[in-house]
């Protein structure tokens, strides 16, 4: 099954791509606050249970995908 | 003393670490390929060089903490080994939980390249034993991701318990906001674990060294290995 994980930096942490990227958009006149950049992996995991697919890609987030000091993780099974 | 030297795909400090173990110390230095599963028997000095391994994809460090010879430096840390992890050495060793927190993106968003200037907060350290507490020394930083992160808790409970090694400040050494390169949280330049025996700093003390290079500020912390071990 496909599995979209989303990684995120947590609130609080700074994020100087996102402030980079919101004072881009203010330069084109955009009014826009609070741009966070994250990171989407795609994962194709093997099995048809949507639940077991998620409990293995929350483990896959807890070994590797998401250093849970700056991020967290939001997992979407397609 | 006989020092191994981890190198992963993209390591590029290696050959600075091989050098200053090496030819300025004079100590047994083995380069140690990634794939290895064994440190050289009777290794006193892990010494976890900067680079960009594996790119630096996912996360720097993250990939490198996953190699092969990672879990045997974690045994060699857990037998109270020495650890050194300097610039994409100390993220890898965050990776590998060896030590706390992460280096995120520099404030400025840019690669940095200067002449730093540390302060001594831990003179008690096998790396800092030869050092003052309080003193200051000059070593180069070269990082595009050095900026020290933790969360408030656990960043009171670092200070708290003096895993705090080195701090950024002015040549005079004092600390504050203006003195910190890259953002870091409280102006901490490297951490050590609890146990005292695994240290991670992003500034390069491996490239202070010789004399011949023009610039000597690293070698307290060599001469505090080399009289530890």
């Amino acid at each position: 099954m496909k599995v979209r994980v989303s990684v995120q930096l947590k609130p609080g942490i700074l994020d100087p791509q996102g402030k980079a990227v919101e004072q881009g958009l203010h330069g084109f006149g955009f009014e826009v606050e609070h741009v966070r950049i994250g990171r989407l992996i795609e994962l194709d995991v093997p099995g048809t249970d949507p639940v077991e697919v998620k409990a293995k890609a929350l483990a896959m987030c807890e070994k590797l995908l998401v250093n849970p000091v700056m991020e967290k993780a939001s997992i979407e099974v397609l | 003393m006989r020092v191994a030297v981890p190198v992963f795909p993209g390591s590029n400090c290696d050959h600075d670490a091989l050098h200053a173990c090496g030819t300025v110390m004079g100590w047994e230095t083995i380069p140690v390929w990634h794939q290895e599963t064994r440190l050289p028997e009777n290794t006193e000095l892990v010494f976890v060089p900067g680079g960009f391994s594996y790119g630096d994809y996912l996360r720097c460090g993250a990939i490198a903490a996953l190699a092969p010879i990672m879990a045997d430096i974690k045994r060699h840390a857990d037998n109270g080994g020495l650890v050194l992890g300097v610039c994409n050495g100390f993220q890898i060793l965050c990776e590998a939980h060896l030590l706390p927190g992460a280096l995120l993106r520099n404030e400025s968003l840019r690669f940095i390249h200067a002449d730093v200037h540390l302060r001594v907060e831990r003179a008690d350290l096998p790396f800092t034993r030869a050092m003052k507490a309080g003193a200051v020394f000059q070593v180069p930083i070269a990082h595009a991701e050095g900026n020290f992160t933790l969360d408030p808790a656990e960043l009171a409970d670092l200070e708290a318990r003096g895993g705090v090694a080195f701090r950024y400040c002015s040549p005079s050494g004092e600390i504050g906001e203006d003195h910190v390169p890259n953002g870091s949280m409280n102006g901490i330049a490297g951490i050590v674990n609890l146990r005292g025996n695994v240290l991670g700093m992003m500034p390069h003390p491996e490239r202070a060294v010789d004399p011949k290079l023009g610039a000597t500020g690293g070698l307290g912390i060599f001469r505090s290995l080399g009289s530890t071990v």
